[in-house]
């Protein structure tokens, strides 16, 4: 009998808000965390936009020692710290004494695209000049994958499963179908699961130089077009980290810990690469099939999905999703669910946009809002055609939700795709 | 130099690596650094590399196995200095 898993705790580091008050707030009001970065325009970059938390050096220091602090140089590391550490506190637990057993329950797996950019390009630049002996200790625990996931590990005093999952921008609603099963097959009480992606020009350059980034807003960044809009013409990179305290029913109800969301189940799969498939470009049969996987996970159907939080990244792309969802879920026009994407207010997070995004699917899902869609006055022609235009919610809702649906999609062709719901269990 | 001066430009290097539950007054000149003070071994590098920038010296890989206690540390300060 697998055991149902719910989410008890939440932490947000994102460009439009650091702290789950923070965030909500600025989702809710439709608020971007989107700026100019004048260094970008330095660095001759298309796009010289981004989204980056804003951290006070007084709030480094809340969860990191001088110490962890010295030579420290991964904003990755920072933001997962900062979530997670969030996330542990949201659900009421405590990490163990220094000479405590670890917490053999609890387990953590928060991935990442690349891990520490900066410091890597640090360390590069000593090694090239001969200095390798100069990098000091620091060097490989801030640019491991497992950076995030070793760094919480230590805070908290875990000793279940501490790893790090990595598939693109589906890095962390992958990361949570991971924790979620983790705890559903019975090898763990609590996971700490999310996702982190560095800030600045070293992570977004390659996105840059494959034009999938816009390059027309640079002087209104307030303005740039957002998902689904007919003027989209590609997105703006961000960075931050999300991330969520799973736990078995049993557990939560058992300490009277505050329950978000039931995680009723999920699919991750690839497109392979095949058919209209790339290394970029995602293969629509395999989308489709993992949301329908997914409702089949969570043991539902498609009519009962009230609300979409979809991956959209305000590109062409935008348009293909729109059709995937609705050929999966066999609905359309007024039919079809209310749908909304983050990113027009913290740019794309790449790995942490999934993780990021859920945690703003959450809070939807727990207190009864559709955040605004923003900057999407003008829908984009072809999704009008598919579903109605009041499903794409432009001003703020307040509407009770029970079942939700969050897809993440990714290079490399990969999917995931999370079902929740509240208030069944009790 | 003379080993108290050293000693007062070594301590503040020292103390940057202590672990939250130990105290700077526990250092002194015979405490093992990694048994008694309880600094993580992987911070002896860090420790090595403030070292040389303080004194404008380098340590060989030789050095670092020399390596144990305060004394140690300011006995090879004293003979790269003298070089």
């Amino acid at each position: 009998m697998k055991k149902r898993v719910v989410i008890t705790g939440l932490g947000v580091v994102s460009p439009n808000g650091v702290g789950i008050p923070d965030f909500k707030e600025a989702i809710k009001s439709g608020s971007s965390g989107i700026r100019f970065f004048p260094e970008l325009r330095e660095l001759k970059f298309s796009c010289q936009l981004g989204g980056q938390p804003e951290i006070s050096e007084e709030k480094k220091r809340e969860y990191l020692s001088e110490l962890q602090l010295r030579n420290f140089n991964s904003s990755g590391i920072l933001y997962g710290v900062i979530a997670g550490m969030d996330a542990l506190k949201d659900a009421g637990l405590n990490v163990t004494n220094k000479n405590e057993e670890p917490l053999w329950e609890l387990g953590i797996i928060f991935g990442s695209g690349t891990s520490g950019v900066e410091k890597f390009r640090e360390a590069i630049y000593k090694i090239d000049d001969k200095n390798v002996r100069r990098l000091g200790s620091t060097s490989v625990a801030q640019t491991m994958t497992s950076g995030v996931s070793a760094y919480l590990g230590g805070l908290i005093g875990a000793g279940n499963k501490v790893t790090a999952n990595s598939s693109a921008c589906a890095t962390g609603t992958e990361a949570l179908l991971m924790g979620f099963e983790h705890i559903a097959n019975g090898k763990a009480t609590y996971m700490l699961c999310g996702s982190t992606s560095d800030y600045g020009p070293y992570i977004w350059g390659g996105f840059d130089a494959m034009k999938v980034t816009t390059y027309k807003y640079n002087d209104m960044p307030q303005n740039v077009a957002g998902p689904m809009s007919a003027n989209a013409s590609g997105f703006v990179p961000g960075s931050g980290a999300g991330a969520y305290l799973l736990e078995s029913l049993e557990s939560a109800q058992k300490r009277g810990a505050t329950i978000y969301a039931e995680v009723l189940g999920g699919a991750i799969n690839n497109g392979g690469q095949r058919g209209e498939g790339s290394m970029t470009a995602p293969n629509s049969i395999a989308i489709q099939k993992c949301i329908t996987d997914a409702l089949t996970d969570a043991g539902i159907t498609a009519s009962e999905i009230e609300y979409i939080n979809g991956h959209l990244t305000a590109t062409i792309k935008d348009t293909d999703e729109i059709k995937n969802w609705s050929s999966a879920l066999n609905r359309k026009d007024n039919d079809f669910p209310y749908i909304n994407s983050l990113k027009g207010m913290t740019g794309h997070c790449l790995a942490a946009s999934g993780s990021i995004e859920i945690v703003s699917a959450i809070l939807q899902l727990h207190e009864g809002f559709i955040f605004p869609n923003v900057n999407c006055g003008n829908l984009h022609p072809e999704i009008a055609s598919i579903i109605a235009s009041e499903k794409v919610v432009t001003k703020l809702q307040e509407i009770p939700l029970q079942t939700i649906a969050k897809a993440s999609f990714g290079f490399g062709d990969v999917n995931a795709c999370v079902i929740f719901r509240k208030n069944k269990y009790i | 130099m003379i080993s108290d001066e050293i000693y007062d430009l070594l301590e503040p290097i020292i103390k940057t690596y202590l672990p939250e539950d130990v105290s700077a007054i526990d250092i002194n000149r015979s405490s093992d650094l990694t048994r008694e003070l309880n600094i993580n071994s992987a911070h002896l590098v860090d420790i090595v590399l403030d070292i040389e920038d303080k004194f404008n010296i380098e340590f060989k890989n030789e050095d670092m196995e020399k390596l144990r206690n305060v004394n140690d540390a300011i006995l090879l300060i004293q003979q790269k200095i003298a070089k």
